[in-house]
């Protein structure tokens, strides 16, 4: 009994935000899902006579300098952004958890092999590596999200291990050990409920970070190529109209700023839920 | 008839520091065997030796007249599952992202294949933990609160009864009251001696605390500095022949 009421005073407390994000951020899924299977207009087939036109019954949001439906191409911009992003977080997780887990666990030798690679990796900034893989792979949204993942997988390893490092030392995993778990299932049942807290916080608030780094990278022509369409090019191809029809670029910057706002609040509320501790102290 | 005995075992450090030198003694079934010793004296060592935590440099230690020093992983399973430990910081002992029940379970659920209970049953997981509650006289509503959420002394029972979830032969109890208040101290080593004669177990009763080991054991060992310098009936504690160091120990009580 008591286990509910303070599950409910819980959320009553601080989940709102939360929640209402969450909520937000499916609605935008569907909403992108929706639009994938019932096109309306092709994204990509320009109509000069109808360039630049303002909002109509036809065109809710207008249409961009090559007469392309300024909505359809927002929503399946969203496709690229997220999708990139998601695919790029994604494999930085699967990448760098178990990496963590192992060197963590393990300790000695492992580790050191394996926190030096990630010393590595660590060295180079996001933005070089980007520009350098494409000057070597030529631009293109493929090399851009394994830029992202060369850079973003180290953290995760990182933060991993170190919670790994500073669990597996308690006499809790040695009780473990003594009654015979094996150290994967000493892993599953011990030390992930102490992981996924962690890197789900971290990887909700880099989740923003990976969009924008795409629209930026984007909107300097190093992603996603034209014309497909995608928030940071679309910027970038709006770019020339900002005094005639400004609201081409308010679009999609809107569009990105408010998906990484509910991101990042996505994950200050994941990171309350998961602290059971604050949980007792209020 | 002898359940644990242990010959000649030495263990040292990297640092070179010998923790524990030269150590012989037989811990009979059903029996409580006190061990006493100041802080630092290797007493939490052996205990790691003898749960085969740590690797040892020299002895012997044999459990059923089996040597069991040198198995390893799976062979020491068998070994493992008659064998149980109960430590100082109970709370350091329960993992906090789980709740009760699951701390609880978990001996029951790797040995389950193997074991045949007598005292409690496995029907469903939440009436055994229930039955295991109830064995330390603890409320079986605590079973699906997290281990900050009871008090120390309730901790400290919920990790006996995981030690005697699967009915171990023995339960190496390593200072299992010092980190409680008297009144709960009292009440874990009442606890203590009749689950163990309920269930039919032996302790190697580990702890700093004289008076404790008084009045829970048969026979007591005194360790000071690695070394094993006293060894005697618990009626024979105020005798004259008692070594010196242990003579200095009762004066403190």
């Amino acid at each position: 009994m008591s286990g509910l009421s303070l599950h409910l005073q819980k959320l009553k407390k601080f989940s709102w935000s939360g929640i209402a994000a969450l909520i937000c951020l499916i609605f935008i899924l569907f909403v992108v899902l929706y639009t994938f299977f019932h096109l309306q207009h092709d994204p990509n087939l320009t109509n000069l006579d109808e360039r630049l036109q303002g909002m109509s019954l036809q065109h809710p949001l207008g249409t961009d300098q090559l007469g392309r439906d300024v909505l359809t191409r927002l929503l399946l911009g969203a496709q690229q952004t997220i999708g990139y992003s998601l695919l790029a977080l994604l494999a930085a997780l699967i990448i760098g958890v178990p990496f963590g887990l192992i060197s963590g666990y393990k300790r000695g030798l492992v580790d050191r092999v394996f926190m030096r690679i990630a010393d590595g990796f660590l060295a180079f900034p996001d933005t070089i590596i980007a520009i350098v893989l494409s000057g070597l792979l030529g631009p293109g949204i493929g090399n851009l999200v394994l830029a992202i993942i060369m850079v973003k997988w180290v953290s995760y390893a990182r933060l991993v291990r170190s919670t790994v490092l500073a669990e597996s030392q308690k006499e809790y995993v040695l009780v473990a050990r003594t009654n015979g778990l094996s150290p994967i299932k000493i892993i599953r049942k011990h030390l992930f409920p102490h992981i996924i807290g962690h890197v789900l916080v971290l990887a909700s608030l880099d989740f923003g970070k990976i969009i924008l780094l795409i629209s930026a990278f984007s909107y300097i022509g190093l992603g996603v190529q034209p014309p497909t369409p995608e928030w940071g090019a679309m910027l970038n191809e709006s770019r020339p109209y900002f005094q005639t029809r400004p609201e081409l670029m308010i679009y999609s910057g809107l569009a990105i700023v408010v998906v990484v706002l509910l991101t990042n609040m996505l994950g200050d509320y994941l990171r309350d839920h998961f602290d059971v501790k604050k949980e007792v102290e209020q | 008839m002898s359940l644990l005995t242990v010959k000649e075992l030495t263990k040292s450090y990297q640092s070179g520091k010998v923790a524990v030198d030269y150590l012989s003694f037989t811990l009979n079934k059903g029996e409580c065997l006190g061990l006493v010793g100041e802080s630092g004296c290797g007493k939490s060592t052996l205990a790691r030796c003898l749960l085969r935590i740590e690797p040892i440099n020299s002895g012997s230690i044999y459990f059923n007249n089996e040597p069991i020093e040198s198995l390893n992983g799976r062979q020491l399973y068998s070994y493992r599952k008659k064998l149980q430990i109960v430590f100082q910081n109970p709370l350091a002992a329960l993992n906090p992202k789980l709740k009760i029940k699951d701390s609880l379970v978990d001996p029951y659920l790797e040995y389950a294949k193997e074991l045949n209970l007598s005292y409690f049953s496995f029907t469903s997981k939440a009436a055994f933990v229930k039955q295991l509650l109830e064995a330390v006289e603890l409320p079986s509503s605590l079973a699906d609160r997290y281990p900050h959420e009871i008090s120390g002394g309730q901790q400290q029972r919920v990790t006996i009864a995981r030690a005697i979830s699967i009915e171990p032969e023995l339960i190496v109890l390593d200072e299992p009251t010092a980190s409680l208040d008297v009144i709960s101290q009292r009440a874990v080593l009442t606890l203590l001696t009749e689950l163990r004669e309920t269930l039919n177990l032996s302790y190697l009763f580990i702890s700093h605390d004289l008076a404790a080991v008084n009045q829970m054991c048969q026979r007591i060992l005194v360790m000071k500095e690695g070394h094993l310098i006293d060894e005697f009936n618990r009626r024979d504690l105020f005798d004259n022949e008692r070594h010196a160091y242990t003579k200095e120990l009762i004066s403190i009580y």
